[in-house]
């Protein structure tokens, strides 16, 4: 097993040697092994989403930088940090410096809950769930900063948009979650996971009895990361580039990457609670095919992310009213009426941890 | 002293000085962000409490949800401070009184439970901390718990009828009629005859 080896390798002998300092680095050594490879797939993610976009508009997309146009997202990195930074004279200079960071850092500290496999996980906490529900939320801070303290008409109009976006499909995304967690009966995302393995493989998965649910969850995750065809918040043809209108070289390249890994997030979020996480698509009895392992999580994840991609491709952007219709309208009363129908399949015993 | 009480001792700091913060800093916006920081160090002292859960939900209703709608407001607003410090020293009496007989209260209240109740068991059979905060609101204190849930529903409507009107000469679409629209209703597809050739005026 993958985490039996590292803690066997490393972890132990840290502690055996350093005692509570070496703890400390083996729990820095921890998040570094989430946060570079979180970085990297930003950066790959970033080319992926340029030749898709490219294929869709039959065009080629990136493919001059390094082999396929691969090392483009990495030139584009240099050329933002090599960029002067500018802040206007009367933007609030505090802020306005500390905005990208308070974006960056719910990104980031979201995915200490996440299980990338059985026992793989930083943090098992008992309530991951809510954990992650008040770390996505607090992303909404960093653009709300920033478009208040840039002290532009366009960037504040972006953040006011955003605030009121963030905020209404919180409410439809924490009520999908309420239905997940009625189903597995436990805060804790690996407890989740495991609710969801069974022999019928990918049809454990919360999808199926959830769907409306579902549906709602990712399409509420698109919002809250304010991307096409929800990102009226930095709407180009209409407030230029929204909150972040002012921001310039490196802060920009922050405010890119957290965008970035929130989608990232939110694909691994949607497969760890809705497509059985580390389980196998396949039922268990199918021999190697049915081992369950890390590599599930990431193809489920990659099937999301894709998603994003081809949701910018393929929709128009919504228009503001429209957006809050159906977040409040649509979106509410549809996981209050399958909360309820979830609340039912687990008292008739239909659906439930070790069920199905 | 122990790691827990210096890190007790660092956020009650912060947690005090956020608090002076929002009531004496000028901007209205940045005594909104410092009161964030209040209710956030909040939540990391009830971490320390081991109350994982409580904390998480402080964090996730205000810090997510309550402050983001403030600032929301506070924002669009444009208040001035100004005028509304005018008056500060003729109200400061009133403001004492009241502060008083709220601590006096508080007190009283805390003092009382710790004498009258003890403190209830810590997880008999080793549950969490949600788990078992579920079942004690569910059980015990199902009545309360139930009335607090209609008063917010009561409040809510409430506060929706007294905010609605129904304005007349608005215009605005039916979103359900737009996406019924078919294409024939839209576009006509006129066929016509070309024009001669060589007739141009």
């Amino acid at each position: 097993m993958l985490s039996n080896f590292f803690h066997s390798w490393i972890h132990d002998p840290l502690i055996a040697h350093a005692g509570t300092f070496g703890l400390v680095v083996w729990l820095v050594l921890c998040i570094l092994a989430i946060a570079v490879p979180v970085i990297l797939t930003v950066a790959l993610y970033v080319w992926w989403e340029r030749k898709v976009l490219g294929w869709m508009h039959v065009r080629m997309g990136p493919n001059s930088v390094g082999p396929a146009g691969l090392a483009q997202t990495f030139a584009d990195v240099f050329k933002l940090l090599l960029k002067e930074y500018f802040m206007p004279q009367a933007a609030s200079k505090f802020l306005f410096v500390v905005a990208p960071l308070i974006a960056l850092v719910p990104a980031f500290a979201a995915w200490a809950v996440v299980p990338f496999d059985d026992k793989v996980v930083l943090a098992d906490v008992n309530a991951g769930l809510l954990y992650l529900l008040a770390m996505t939320s607090l992303g909404v801070y960093g653009i709300i900063l920033a478009g208040w303290s840039s002290n532009s008409k366009y960037a504040m109009l972006g953040a006011m948009r955003s605030a009121a976006q963030v905020v209404s499909y919180e409410i439809a995304m924490g009520m999908a979650l309420v239905g997940v967690l009625i189903c597995a009966g436990s805060l804790n995302l690996s407890d989740i996971v495991r609710a969801q393995g069974g022999n019928w493989g990918i049809f454990n998965g919360f999808w199926l009895p959830l769907f409306p649910l579902f549906l709602v969850y990712f399409i509420s995750g698109v919002a809250e990361t304010n991307r096409a065809p929800f990102d009226v918040a930095e709407g180009e043809s209409e407030i230029v580039a929204g909150f972040h209108v002012e921001y310039s070289g490196a802060p920009f390249a922050v405010f890119f990457l957290t965008e970035y890994a929130n989608m990232i997030l939110i694909s691994f979020l949607a497969s760890v609670l809705f497509l059985g996480g580390w389980n196998s698509i396949f039922p268990v009895s199918w021999g190697f095919l049915g081992a369950p392992g890390w590599w599930w999580l990431f193809v489920k994840a990659f099937f999301f992310a894709f998603f994003y991609l081809w949701f910018r491709a393929a929709f128009p952007r919504y228009r503001y009213d429209q957006i809050m219709r159906l977040g409040w309208k649509v979106f509410v009363p549809i996981t209050i009426v399958w909360v309820l129908v979830a609340g039912c399949l687990v008292y008739f015993d239909i659906v439930g941890p070790g069920k199905v | 002293m122990s790691f827990e009480l210096i890190l007790f001792y660092l956020f009650a700091t912060v947690l005090t000085v956020a608090a002076l913060g929002v009531i004496t800093v000028k901007n209205s916006v940045h005594a909104a962000l410092l009161l964030v920081l209040t209710f956030f160090t909040a939540a990391a002292l009830w971490l320390l409490l081991q109350a994982e859960f409580l904390a998480i939900a402080l964090v996730l209703v205000y810090v997510g949800a309550v402050m983001v709608l403030f600032l929301f407001v506070v924002m669009m607003l444009d208040i001035k401070v100004e005028p509304l410090r005018e008056g500060f020293v003729r109200y400061l009496p009133i403001g004492a009184i009241v502060a008083v007989v709220m601590l006096v209260e508080m007190l009283g209240l805390i003092g009382l439970k710790t004498m009258s109740a003890q403190a209830l068991p810590a997880d008999p059979a080793g549950a969490s901390n949600t788990a078992w905060l579920g079942k004690a609101l569910f059980t015990q204190f199902l009545l309360p718990f139930e009335v607090a849930a209609v008063i917010l529903t009561v409040a809510l409507i409430a506060a929706v009828m007294l905010t609605l009107r129904r304005r007349v000469g608005v215009k605005s679409q039916d979103p359900a009629k737009q996406v019924a629209v078919k294409a024939s209703e839209r576009v006509r597809i006129v066929k016509m005859e070309s024009a001669s050739k060589g007739g141009t005026p």
